[in-house]
């Protein structure tokens, strides 16, 4: 197992790679995510806001 | 094509779309890691060998998107497609973001295997100025009060811009290079052993499907946002906001 982690002596070079890249793609992921569902809540409660003030 | 190009329409395709698309991206993604893990060292450059399996696709986004931008950006220039605008500027940001995994990731391998985290040769050069038109073409997308002229500004630089793409991709046929020559994309077919190749590909695919992912995500959201506007400016104007819109005394004739 530790010597998976070693990565043949190129741990300090395969493992910030790997984690940049986690750390980005799943980074942009989760912002879109958040984005998405914060825009169709406020969406959602505005529709609400307009059927209630024309009723 | 175009009876997606309708925003009703790209709604409701888009949402069935999203949870199995959502699922192959993953499978992909752990399909290719979990058998570029299991690829054997390299016999010149050991396990720095798995930083390809991210830095390869990164690079191979960083072009698609760059390409697919500049598509848009012409549709959006030519029949003002409120569509291909949105795909254009919400592919930005992402494609800034592959580029700069690519940048860096290729930094980290070029330091162990070159013996420098940076050269100015054609290969990086061209993939550094890459992601500087990324960063340009959000730059003058957000850089103007009229939306109008931000997104006709920054089309222009997606389309002329986009003549790096090929600059890039034979930059290392072209020129001289410390990078290594094409070995999956070129004449004559790969020359990558499979326990490699199958991998690369895999995570390719998976890298692909997660920006169609995220590019949806965020398509979806800034369609929404422009629902919402015009929501608000319709209330504005319904709640008697239309006296502050067009006031009626101007004040030189006070």
């Amino acid at each position: 197992m530790s010597e998976f982690f070693a990565m043949g002596g190129y741990a300090a070079y395969v493992w910030p790679s790997y984690g940049l890249a986690l750390l980005v793609l799943g980074g942009f992921t989760l912002q879109a995510v958040l984005r998405y569902r914060a825009a169709q809540r406020e969406l959602s409660s505005l529709e609400i806001a307009r059927r209630e003030a024309r009723s | 094509m175009h009876r997606f190009a309708n925003p009703a329409r790209f709604m409701r395709f888009s949402a069935k779309l999203l949870a199995p698309l959502s699922a192959v991206t993953l499978i992909c993604l752990a399909a290719g890691f979990g058998l570029g893990f299991q690829a054997p060292p390299d016999y010149q450059q050991g396990m720095t060998v798995l930083i390809m399996f991210v830095h390869v696709p990164a690079a191979w986004m960083s072009m698609f998107i760059y390409t697919s931008m500049a598509i848009a950006s012409f549709v959006a220039l030519v029949w003002r497609h409120p569509l291909a605008e949105i795909a254009a500027e919400e592919s930005a940001p992402l494609g800034a973001a592959y580029t700069g995994l690519c940048l860096v990731t290729g930094s980290f391998w070029g330091a162990k295997m070159w013996g420098t985290w940076w050269v100015w040769d054609a290969r990086l050069t061209s993939e550094l100025v890459l992601f500087f038109l990324y960063l340009g073409y959000i730059a003058l997308m957000n850089g103007f009060d009229d939306r109008q002229r931000g997104i006709r500004a920054a089309s222009v630089l997606a389309l002329v811009g986009w003549i790096n793409v090929p600059m890039i991709k034979f930059s290392v046929d072209w020129w001289n290079s410390l990078h290594q020559p094409a070995s999956v994309l070129r004449l004559g077919g790969p020359t990558m052993a499979s326990v490699y190749l199958v991998p690369l590909l895999l995570a390719a695919i998976g890298f692909t499907l997660l920006f169609s992912v995220q590019l949806i995500l965020r398509m979806r959201a800034a369609l929404i946002e422009r629902k919402i506007q015009a929501l608000k400016m319709l209330e504005a104007e319904q709640s008697g906001g239309a006296a502050y819109a067009a006031p009626t005394m101007r004040p030189e004739a006070v």
